[in-house]
């Protein structure tokens, strides 16, 4: 990435181009990133009308290869990086041994014994240190390798970014369905198409290297502008996903929740084999997880927010895990982590804002799905 | 930049437009630009009363919540009902139609102590 002072911020290939634009930059996981160019609520109604484009190169990008790749990867994450086929991808976490979530990531398939493991800026250490410990202890005949710095990734999602990529790239995009990916060039750029996402929109990811960054931005930028593209910051980032209910780390996941809890047991393969946390993992399946991660809809008028209280018939029983005005929807919606026991679809809580308590319901999660065709 | 010459400004970005002893209160188009889009206002009670520079309610974007400080003290009178279901005129004319109280000025001598449009254009240059 570029050169800075040691104790200063990371930067993406693109931070002039972001300060070309007139981004508000802000620190995030080390990296100063933008969080608007214009307006949250703009950029999130960019993305779900016609297409947004994101500068995602602060992600990490960790690359496993070996004779024993599959075997490790099967080892080291929830899901079965086995059953991919070549180009395709699937959404998974790392967990430790009592089934905490390290992170979630996506990991792609890139050849019978190459993958790659896309993880959040903010753990790409963390994930590193687990995947090499284990690597080490179960000395398995793959290798490591953490490519986050010569890699950028940009994303232009919604609606339109087919149509947007049809006109820079020979790759047949109709071919590359969800949570597949395809090797390419995109305006001469060599990339890794992806058809992936974090905003419930059709969309995809470009990887590419770092010193061609610009030239991609710039060109998909440029054909942009015969489709509606603006770019999007990190603010619509976090509003689309929550509208679309998928959970940040941080937020809905940590080292304190497991799969089962958020939602995320399907991604779990416990019949796979032995791998880290499975024992955790399947005593929380037996039994059912403690607590459930729930759509709330304010019935009063308040915001919910991360750390908000939870209370049902008057007592605490959990917190907010994210919450926001959706733009799409114009209603005041949170996930919220409660006792199992009291989910359910219409039950009765209430948030506690600024110390007062305000009506909610449990609603059904995603809040917003994209119309399909 | 230059703000509107008629009106008394504060350190925390709020004005205050002054007819006797009446006064109107908000927020400045810096603070409304630096909050992003704002979608809710918590505005003060009717009769309730403000301390100059003490906080009298909450204004939230998109990603934060910021408290609201009163430019100056005395009872609110009077407060922008239309901030209810359109939040956003903070953003699109703070200093007009996204007008937040009116307030029965306590002692107009605090005026004093804000800065007029000239000081406060270059205390947010």
């Amino acid at each position: 990435m570029t050169e800075a002072p040691a104790d200063a911020l990371l930067r993406t290939p693109l931070h002039e181009t972001h300060r070309q634009l007139g981004a508000r930059l802000v620190p995030f996981a080390g990296y100063e990133m933008p969080v608007q160019y214009s307006s949250i609520i703009e950029e999130h109604r960019t993305v779900r009308a016609e297409v947004g484009l994101f500068d995602l190169s602060h992600m990490g990008e960790i690359e496993v290869s070996g004779d024993e790749a599959v075997a490790f990867l099967r080892y080291a994450l929830v899901s079965d990086p086995g059953a991919l086929v070549i180009g395709q991808a699937q959404y998974s976490m790392a967990c430790q041994d009592d089934g905490g979530i390290i992170d979630d990531l996506i990991c792609y398939r890139l050849e019978d014994d190459r993958f790659l493991v896309v993880c959040n800026a903010s753990n790409r250490a963390a994930v590193l240190g687990h995947l090499e410990e284990l690597l080490a202890r179960g000395d398995f005949g793959a290798t490591l390798e953490d490519r986050s710095e010569r890699t950028a990734l940009i994303a232009p999602q919604g609606p339109n970014a087919a149509a947007l990529l049809a006109e820079l790239t020979d790759l047949d995009l109709a071919a590359i369905g969800n949570y597949r990916s395809a090797r390419g060039t995109v305006a001469g750029v060599e990339c890794m198409v992806a058809r992936t996402g974090y905003t419930g929109e059709d969309g995809f990811e470009l990887f590419c290297d770092t010193r061609r960054a610009r030239a991609l931005w710039d060109a998909v930028f440029e054909a942009g502008q015969r489709h509606g593209l603006k770019p999007c910051g990190l603010g619509s980032r976090d509003t689309l996903r929550l509208e679309a209910g998928m959970p940040l780390y941080g937020n809905e996941l940590s080292r304190d929740t497991n799969p089962f809890e958020v939602n995320l047991g399907r991604v779990v393969k416990l019949e796979k084999g032995e791998f880290i946390g499975r024992a955790a993992l399947q005593a929380v399946q037996q039994t059912g997880p403690a607590r459930k991660l729930i759509g709330l809809e304010m019935r009063d008028n308040a915001i919910p927010r991360a750390g908000y209280p939870v209370h049902a018939d008057g007592q605490q029983v959990g917190h907010v895990t994210s919450g926001t005005l959706s733009p799409t929807l114009g209603t005041k919606v949170a996930m919220a982590l409660v006792p199992a026991e009291l989910a359910g679809i219409g039950n009765a809580f209430e948030v506690v804002v600024r110390e007062r308590p305000y009506r909610a319901e449990q609603v059904k999660l995603p809040f917003y799905k994209r119309p399909r065709d | 930049m230059s703000y509107p010459d008629d009106l008394r400004y504060s350190k925390e970005h709020e004005w205050v437009r002054v007819e006797e002893s009446h006064a109107t209160i908000g927020i400045t188009s810096f603070a409304a630009d630096e909050l992003g889009d704002i979608v809710f206002v918590e505005l003060p009670e009717v009769g309730g009363g403000l301390t100059q520079f003490g906080t009298f309610g909450v204004v939230e974007s998109v990603k934060a919540v910021s408290d609201l400080f009163s430019p100056v003290s005395g009872t609110v009178t009077e407060v922008n009902e239309a901030l209810r279901d359109a939040p956003e005129l903070l953003n699109s004319d703070p200093f007009g139609a996204g007008w937040i109280a009116r307030v029965e000025l306590a002692d107009s001598s605090e005026l004093d102590g804000l800065m007029d449009a000239d000081a406060y254009a270059a205390e947010t240059a």
